[in-house]
């Protein structure tokens, strides 16, 4: 076809010098035309970076090479290409911008000198010329107050921002192809409305083709035109939007999508009129910054929070990075100190406990974190790692270790798990493992910092049914903090909404999330990515749908 | 940026002043007598008063204290009890080779150690980078004075290209000026060299797996370019930082090299000061070496200003 841009035939590509060892890519074909978005879905280590890191030229020398295949951009073959034709072919025929906006540029250079290296690698201009296209090209990229962004350093923008920067870098010389790895993955859904919108609409002017790594189905309702889905290397199957969405043919496929959390909020359970078991009552954080013979600076990150959770109950609190949902929960399990207002835990204040005193009430209530890849001690082994809380409350140590046991059973982890280290487990096994320690203490509130947030779609199902199940069994209250609104509306019985450290509404979930009354909840819910689909029932939401659950 | 500045300075003050009480007292709290520590074992009780009286070590320990640190802010490091010149001008007449060999090893070992360490770190695992650290085992583990005698007996002895030891002031000819600090420089480089180039190396290992590193190939600059401008100006911060450190270590660290080379720098003055009880040169010693660490610091930071626009204080 006379406007396929990028064509991948048969890409094998394997570990070692001449990628002769473990294939990490197993003939993969794909095309991409002008003006076309085709989306690359897959979970992690699904091998969809490696595959645009391969077309880029850019896998790790040594280590990861193509051994067999073709990809052809424009008609040119990239595999055979030397290193100095790929280096001009970068950022001229094809452009690629990255997951981590905060990461990929430079700190100590201006941004506006990093979009002109790009000029200046690849054109004759002269600094005029540059620059008048520089700040063109950020205006097309809808960034405020251009001339002082064009000096500003990296550290003075917001994510946003960045890669409103780094898209400009990309299509400043208007390439054939755009190759966006998770670009949006690091922002907050209204910041990723916004870019995603961007890149639809520079590429409708530009008719520039696009690659667009993703793991999150929503994204790909949104912006995908084709879709491929991968797995474990290999290509899974690839269609139209709607016929993937609607009919996957792949067991795996209808796997994934059935996987993804319905943003319509589950049945509500009855009230109940069990005990509370935490409480804060206008719980605030202010922190000061002493500077020598300087003005002290003060920032609020949390304000008069007020909320409640009773036994049996699971409370959401959502919100975007920065708004100060972390700062609560971490002031709740007393991880640091509130500086305004109280916490109850089961009747207790514990706001203004010192350490000494607090030590017998830490143990009702429990902390899972975000990243279980850092929140493991890598050397100590699993059962220690559960048994340690219960032996410094003074159980012996055979009775630790061997509830350890009992409780690697309960996170559904085989019961030789407990002499084994933490390197040994996958994500979504190691986030089990964080659940099982933090229950060894038989805490009344267990508190999850974004602790699916890591995970894929698949595992990050299994994990969330793992929690109701605990809840159901135990009786434990659960504080769950996500910025995602799907799982907030799959597991929350009520939600709390937070911006700049403050609440904006808070509710019954089937309540807020279907009917908000608040200006910025409405916003969040409206940048959810793909919130029309029904992804695991295979059809667009129907009209109407949600308010009538609200009903219910 | 002025304001960081002159606070850096203020807050320096009163880390000058502790070091100055500390060598006050050092004197003062010696066991014994100090007008005796000081006139020596043969000294007359008559010379033992008139140095009692000289220092004022009558008078009550506050009123002494500040009497010294007066005399100290006017220039007067007091008179060497050896020699009968004043601290000060011996320690001006030593100062030259010291400062002279410590800049051009400074300036040497950087010329050779970043490129090293950039090239090093640039072809990680590669036989290049396995050389560079061998080479880099070499220097930190043989001690300075065999690096000297070695050099001495090839550059000085069997090829007579350089002289074999001795020193001439600059400004009586620059060519012999070179020829005589060349051996010591190349001598105390090897450490540096070594040190400076491990540094660079993991610095520049640890940026050039940051995300921007691929940004910038991707890009479609040179090779060169995405090494030098975006990889080494991030690594930059823990080079300054050993570079400045071991600046400020070799200011003392030279008297190894002076012995070797017989050199008449500050590094044997304070040693002959040390043995021969030469307290006011030993006091004088300690102050200026004190102000050398807190300066190259204070360098230090307003370096890292300089590099990273994060960093504000």
């Amino acid at each position: 076809m006379s406007d396929t841009v990028l064509d991948i035939s048969n890409l094998v590509v394997g570990l070692g010098k001449t990628g002769s060892g473990r294939k990490i890519i197993d003939n993969v074909s794909l095309q991409v035309r002008e003006r076309e978005t085709l989306c690359l879905v897959g979970e992690s280590g699904s091998g969809k970076s490696v595959t645009s890191l391969t077309v880029m030229g850019l896998l790790p020398k040594g280590s990861l090479a193509a051994s067999h295949g073709s990809i052809k951009l424009v008609g040119e073959e990239l595999l055979t290409a030397s290193d100095r034709r790929l280096r001009q072919l970068r950022a001229t025929r094809m452009a690629m911008i990255f997951q981590e906006p905060m990461t990929a540029l430079n700190p100590v250079v201006p941004v506006g000198r990093q979009i002109d290296e790009v000029l200046r690698a690849h054109t004759n201009l002269d600094a005029r010329a540059r620059q008048r296209k520089i700040l063109n090209m950020m205006e097309q990229v809808r960034l405020p107050d251009v001339e002082r962004i064009f000096k500003s350093y990296p550290h003075r923008l917001s994510g946003g921002q960045r890669q409103r920067i780094m898209i400009a870098m990309a299509l400043v010389l208007e390439p054939k192809l755009l190759i966006a790895d998770e670009p949006t993955t690091a922002l907050d859904v209204t910041t990723q409305k916004q870019i995603l919108t961007l890149i639809r609409d520079l590429q409708r002017d530009h008719g520039t083709a696009v690659l667009f790594i993703t793991h999150d189905m929503g994204v790909v309702a949104e912006i995908a035109d084709r879709v491929a889905v991968m797995r474990d290397g290999r290509l899974v199957e690839t269609g139209p939007l709607d016929t993937i969405l609607r009919t996957p043919q792949m067991e795996y496929t209808r796997n994934l999508l059935s996987s993804v959390p319905s943003l319509v909020p589950r049945a509500p359970r009855p009230e109940t009129s069990e005990p509370v078991v935490l409480e804060t009552n206008d719980l605030g954080k202010i922190y000061r910054e002493h500077s020598f013979l300087g003005k002290a600076r003060e920032v609020a990150a949390a304000q008069d929070v007020t909320l409640t959770l009773r036994r049996g109950r699971t409370l959401g609190i959502v919100g975007e990075s920065g708004s100060g949902k972390s700062t609560v929960a971490r002031c709740i399990v007393r991880l640091i100190d509130p500086t305004s207002g109280g916490v109850r835990l089961a009747g207790h204040e514990i706001s203004t406990l010192s350490r000494r005193l607090l030590q017998p009430h830490r143990k009702r209530i429990q902390i899972v974190f975000q990243d279980p890849y850092r929140s493991l001690n890598p050397r100590i082994t699993v059962g220690e790692t559960i048994a340690e809380g219960p032996i410094n409350y003074g159980v012996p140590r055979a009775e630790a270790l061997k509830r350890a046991g009992e409780l690697l059973e309960l996170v559904d982890l085989p019961p030789d798990a407990i002499s084994r280290y933490p390197h040994q487990f996958s994500g979504g096994q190691r986030q089990r493992i964080a659940i099982a320690r933090a229950l060894a203490l038989d805490p009344d509130v267990l508190v999850a910092d974004e602790a699916v947030s890591a995970l894929d779609v698949s595992v990050q199902a299994q994990v969330l049914e793992l929690l109701a199940d605990i809840q159901k069994r135990l009786g434990i209250a659960l504080l769950f903090i996500t910025h995602d609104l799907r799982v907030a509306a799959q597991i929350c019985d009520d939600v709390v909404v937070m911006q700049h450290g403050r609440v904006v509404e808070q509710g019954p979930a089937a309540e807020v999330l279907t009917n908000p009354q608040v200006a910025y909840t409405r916003a969040l819910l409206d940048a959810a990515p793909g919130r029309r689909w029904d992804f695991a029932n295979f059809r667009p939401v129907a009209l109407g749908e949600t308010v009538a659950t609200a009903t219910l | 940026m002025l304001g960081y500045l002159i606070r850096r300075i203020l807050a320096a003050v009163p880390v000058m002043g502790v070091v100055a009480l500390f060598v006050f007292l050092l004197l003062r709290l010696t066991p014994g007598d100090p007008a005796a520590i000081i006139a020596g074992d043969t000294a007359t009780p008559e010379q033992i008063d008139r140095i009692r009286i000289s220092l004022g070590l009558n008078e009550p320990l506050y009123l002494q204290f500040f009497t010294w640190i007066g005399r100290l802010l006017h220039g007067d490091l007091g008179v060497s009890l050896i020699s009968n010149v004043p601290v000060l001008k011996l320690i001006g007449q030593r100062v030259e080779p010291t400062i002279c060999i410590a800049l051009s090893t400074i300036i040497l070992s950087i010329l050779i150690a970043v490129p090293l360490g950039v090239v090093a770190a640039w072809k990680h695992g590669t036989w290049i980078d396995r050389f560079v650290m061998g080479l880099s085992v070499i220097g930190f583990s043989v001690p300075v004075f065999v690096i000297g005698y070695v050099l001495v007996q090839i550059f000085a002895i069997d090829l007579q290209w350089l002289p074999v030891q001795g020193f001439r002031p600059i400004h009586r000819g620059i060519v012999p000026f070179i020829e005589r600090i060349t051996l010591p420089t190349l001598t105390l480089s090897f450490i540096y060299v070594a040190l400076i180039a491990r540094m660079t190396r993991a610095a520049m290992l640890d940026v050039l797996g940051e995300d921007y590193v691929r940004t910038a190939r991707a890009k479609g600059i040179t090779e060169r370019s995405v090494l030098l401008r975006h990889a080494l100006r991030n690594a930059a911060v823990p080079v300054i930082t050993v570079i400045g450190t071991g600046f400020a270590l070799l200011i003392s660290g030279v008297v190894v090299t002076e012995s070797v080379f017989n050199l008449p720098g500050i590094g044997r003055l304070t040693v002959d000061a040390v043995l021969a009880r030469d307290y006011p040169v030993i006091q004088a010693m300690i102050l200026l070496t004190s102000a050398i660490y807190v300066g190259v610091n204070l360098l230090i930071d307003l370096a890292y200003t300089l590099l990273d626009p994060r960093i504000r204080y």
